[in-house]
């Protein structure tokens, strides 16, 4: 296959970007996306021309790395997968695709394909968490969960943090992300006693990262590559209310 | 060398190995004693002294996200370091199957010393006796802590907990969140240091990569390190070091390793004096999926937990070009149920590779180049029903699909053995302190549990008791025990090490050759995989050895860089790690050559059974290997820990 491809280069976060055309022939449709990047790449530098800088490490889809605008659309748009799990065989010889970085105002560029997604990490530091010290645990058959419960929190739980959802919103919000752990850790017994706490904490982070707020266009969980679900925002508006009424502050 | 069987009748003396440098530090007594004895003994820091005491740990993964974490917690003051963007990004997050332990939930007959053994002769008795008790002790608290933590196991309608089983184990101990175990244990890991990057115990790094360790008076007392983002060296002076730096996989090119993953950190504090141990204990994992061309970048593995269920085959006849579907069953060859009825398609790793190397060998492998071997799930699917197979696998078959465009619901599964773990590493004492005082290893970056292979489900469970409850105590022995002095960065040596590291990077960007940074890696992985990969000669070996050095003259002569050195140069990085695999791969090829038994994942083709099983030869290697370097790899110097063995007998490590 040959492929024409736009890609996004920007030197630094300073520095202003554009669009670069590049052609890429000999193209397997057995090859992932990231590999015909790697392909590029490998003709730039034989070009004397520096490489295009994408963030991408496991290649398996669960560490969250990689993540650009395919066409418009995160990760491509193909169901439930990453930008390193999507294969050439979706496009066709002599396609066109245009690759940009995420685009969000908590997600700076650094350079070419690379933000900043440190804000998702800032988001977690303000309570994403179970204080449980190691060596307080008590044997791990002492508190049953409910199969259902534990699978629905497994389910929000799947997270990757690679930033698709915030990237694939009109409004730039971290709701999807802020909600699959606020679900993760609320549909769990030892998850309770910060219940409160943690959803005014993280939902106070998150706004003031610059994260856009939620209108329910439903795109973040379209593009989430592990189809975190759209009801589990339902369920941190739901902790927020209540620990709102409750008359909690945003500090423990 | 000889490949007929071994005589009954031992005539010759054992040689015995002693080297007082390695000295292994396990505490006397019976060695179901020895780590509580050992926790009583150890000196304390007190809670209000520890936020005085610096600790460094780079890495953070399931070792070094917890080590981190449960020092943070403790009160110390931590600096952690990792190269991802974020620290919940680490390699530890791609684990797929489980982590063992030994709570006996299922009332199958489990218990800690079971998991012990099965331990030690799943490492083919090449791993040290005492790490391995603790290793399988602190087990069940593992699972307390991440239950505790909120790690979502999958669970039985009960709501109690459900376990799987797993190679290398006729009992049911493996802890499983679905297909993506690593990546739960590791969220949770990384909570619990959020927390504490949020109290002001830990401050992290991300984007960092370490390049150098800093000793002082012959002790660890700081790293040197690159921001990816702005190039800035900066030094980092501390009480201990930790260095949870995950395995070298990567040395060859292709293997189910992170692209990141790297041997810089082991590598740069094994050039500082810390010995390497037993760098050629590589794991080639045998459920992976086939390379599919030359642009190949990397290889995904298919849990082990799917031989649970898959049942693995080829074509009895040679050169069989059916579709899988249209051999009937007769004409089919269950290999792995064929030789080894008793653990059948749940031998363990090193053992079903080999058989499937075997019978590709022997031209019965499917799929392009008869680089491959069935593994098929319609017999579960007709037991169990289609909807209990996708519960229990769904996501891999999922990923099957999308990378191979095949739907194994439909037709089985093809795979091939593919480098997954490196059991080797740097050499560490009881305490999981390394040959240089002050700098301690953890996780996968250690050489201690594993022995010459790794069973399924234990690099997740080696990661964390190192992490939560082995470093934090010792760390605390070695800062209370004391005995060096408060250092600051104006030390000649802070700037020997910076400037090392500087000039490193002058080096790469000036050679201005003609190849790329991944052409000499690629070429690197050829021959690691040709001549020290899944079987090994004393003759491609010594090719080796002539291969490498002349590679390792040619990458410094003709390797382009692009760019500076003050921006993010993802060239420059790989550059580093590049030229650390190339020196590091000789060193594992004169560690193979000199192993003329086989064991585990190390097999030497002059040393076999009849029936090709792998010969070991206790009288001559009952040892760990551990490399001392000077100059260069040609010249490291060996030395040997005699392994004791106490409580079990070495016996013939049998699946059949």
């Amino acid at each position: 296959m040959k492929i024409t491809i736009n890609v996004w280069r920007q030197k630094g976060a300073q520095a202003s970007g554009r669009l670069v055309k590049y052609q890429v022939d000999h193209v397997s449709p057995d090859m992932s996306f990231l590999e015909m990047l790697d392909i590029l790449n490998q003709q730039l530098i034989s070009k004397n021309e520096e490489p295009v800088a994408f963030d991408h490490d496991c290649r398996e889809g669960i560490c969250g790395s990689c993540g650009v605008m395919i066409n418009g659309l995160a990760h491509g748009g193909q169901l439930a997968t990453t930008t390193c799990q999507l294969h050439m065989r979706s496009f066709k010889d002599g396609d066109e695709i245009t690759v940009e970085p995420w685009r969000a105002k908590a997600f700076p560029v650094i350079k070419d394909l690379v933000v900043d997604r440190g804000a998702f990490d800032k988001i977690i530091q303000s309570g994403g968490y179970i204080s449980a010290g190691t060596g307080s645990a008590p044997d791990a058959n002492s508190t049953p969960i409910a199969k259902e419960n534990a699978d629905l929190s497994f389910d929000a739980a799947q997270c990757i943090g690679c930033g698709a959802c915030v990237a694939a919103c009109p409004n730039a919000s971290a709701m999807l992300f802020t909600s699959a752990k606020i679900a993760h850790l609320g549909l769990l017994p030892q998850g309770q006693p910060e219940r409160k706490s943690r959803v005014l904490n993280m939902v106070a982070t998150m706004d003031a990262a610059g994260f856009g707020g939620c209108t329910n266009i439903g795109e973040c969980s379209a593009a989430c590559p592990k189809e975190i679900g759209l009801h589990f925002i339902g369920r941190l508006n739901r902790d927020l209310l209540s620990a709102t009424i409750a008359g909690g502050s945003s500090v423990d | 060398m000889t490949t007929e069987t071994k005589p009954q009748v031992e005539t010759r003396k054992p040689v015995e190995y002693t080297d007082a440098r390695l000295n292994a530090n396990a505490p006397a007594g019976p060695l179901e004693q020895k780590w509580s004895k050992h926790k009583f003994e150890m000196k304390l820091v007190n809670p209000a002294n520890r936020r005085k005491h610096t600790i460094i740990v780079v890495g953070t993964g399931l070792a070094g996200g917890a080590a981190a974490a449960t020092l943070g917690e403790q009160g110390y003051n931590v600096k952690a370091f990792c190269y991802q963007d974020s620290a919940r990004r680490a390699h530890s997050i791609a684990a797929q199957g489980g982590i063992n332990a030994a709570k006996n939930y299922r009332n199958d007959g489990d218990s800690v010393q079971r998991l012990f053994y099965d331990t030690i002769k799943g490492g083919d008795f090449r791993a040290r006796e005492a790490n391995v008790y603790r290793l399988a002790e602190l087990s069940v608290n593992i699972i307390d802590q991440c239950v505790s933590q909120g790690v979502p196991f999958a669970r039985e309608y009960s709501g109690y907990l459900d376990n799987r089983s797993f190679g290398g184990a006729q009992v049911s101990r493996t802890f499983y969140a679905r297909g993506q175990t690593g990546q739960q244990l590791l969220l949770g890991a990384y909570s619990a240091l959020s927390r504490q990057v949020a109290a002001g115990t830990v401050q992290l790094n991300e984007r960092t990569e370490m390049l150098d360790i800093i000793i002082i008076d012959g002790r660890a007392r700081g790293i040197v390190t690159r921001d990816m983002v702005t190039g800035e060296i900066e030094s980092h002076l501390g009480d201990a070091v930790i260095l949870a730096t995950g395995g070298y996989s990567n040395v060859y090119y292709l293997s189910t390793n992170a692209m990141g993953c790297n041997v810089t950190a082991a590598w740069r504090a094994h050039k500082r004096g810390a010995f390497f141990a037993n760098p050629c204990y590589t794991q080639i994992h045998p459920t992976c999926i086939p390379v599919s061309g030359d642009h190949q970048s990397k290889l995904t593995l298919m849990s082990e937990s799917l031989r649970n269920d898959g049942r693995v085959w080829v074509p009895k006849e040679k050169g069989d070009a059916r579709s899988p579907d249209k051999v009937p069953e007769e004409e089919r060859d269950y290999f792995l149920e064929r030789r080894y009825p008793s653990y059948g398609n749940l031998a363990p790793r090193d053992i079903a590779s080999r058989a499937a190397k075997m019978v590709c060998d022997a031209g019965q492998g499917v799929g392009p180049g008869g680089l491959g071997v069935y593994l098929d799930f319609s017999a579960a699917m007709k037991r169990l029903g289609e909807n209990t197979v996708r519960a229990r696998y769904g996501n891999l078959f999922d990923m099957y699909e999308r990378i191979t465009g095949e739907n194994p619901y439909k037709v089985p599964m093809r795979i091939y053995p593919a480098v997954h773990y490196t059991m080797g590493g740097l050499w560490v004492d009881y305490n999981l302190m390394s040959t240089i005082p002050g700098m301690f290893v953890g996780g996968e970056a250690n050489f201690s549990d594993h022995g010459a292979n790794r069973l399924g489900a234990s690099a997740l469970m080696q990661g964390l008791a190192d992490g939560y409850f082995v470093l934090p105590s010792t760390i605390g022995n070695y800062v209370a025990t004391g005995g060096y002095s408060q250092v600051d960065s104006s030390h000649p040596a802070v700037a020997e090490a910076v400037n090392a590291v500087k000039d490193r990077i002058q080096k790469f960007l000036t050679i201005n050759g003609t190849r790329t940074v991944d052409s000499f890696h690629r070429e690197l992985g050829n021959i690691m995989w040709e001549y020290c990969g899944m079987s090994r000669t004393e003759e491609g070996l010594k090719k080796a050895l002539t291969l490498l050095p002349a590679l390792r003259e040619k990458f410094w002569s003709d390797v382009r860089v692009l760019g500076s050195g003050n921006e993010l140069n993802q060239e420059l990085e790989k550059a580093g790690r590049v030229a650390d695999f190339i020196e590091l791969g000789e060193l594992m090829v004169r560690d193979a050559l000199e192993r003329g038994e086989s064991c585990g994942g190390h097999f030497r083709e002059e040393s076999q059974t009849e029936e090709g099983e792998a010969l070991r030869n206790d009288d001559e290697y009952c040892y760990v290997a551990a490399w001392e370097h000077f100059g260069d790899p040609s010249q490291a110097v060996l030395h040997r820990e005699q392994l004791q063995f106490e409580s079990i007998k070495l016996a013939t490590r049998s699946y059949k």
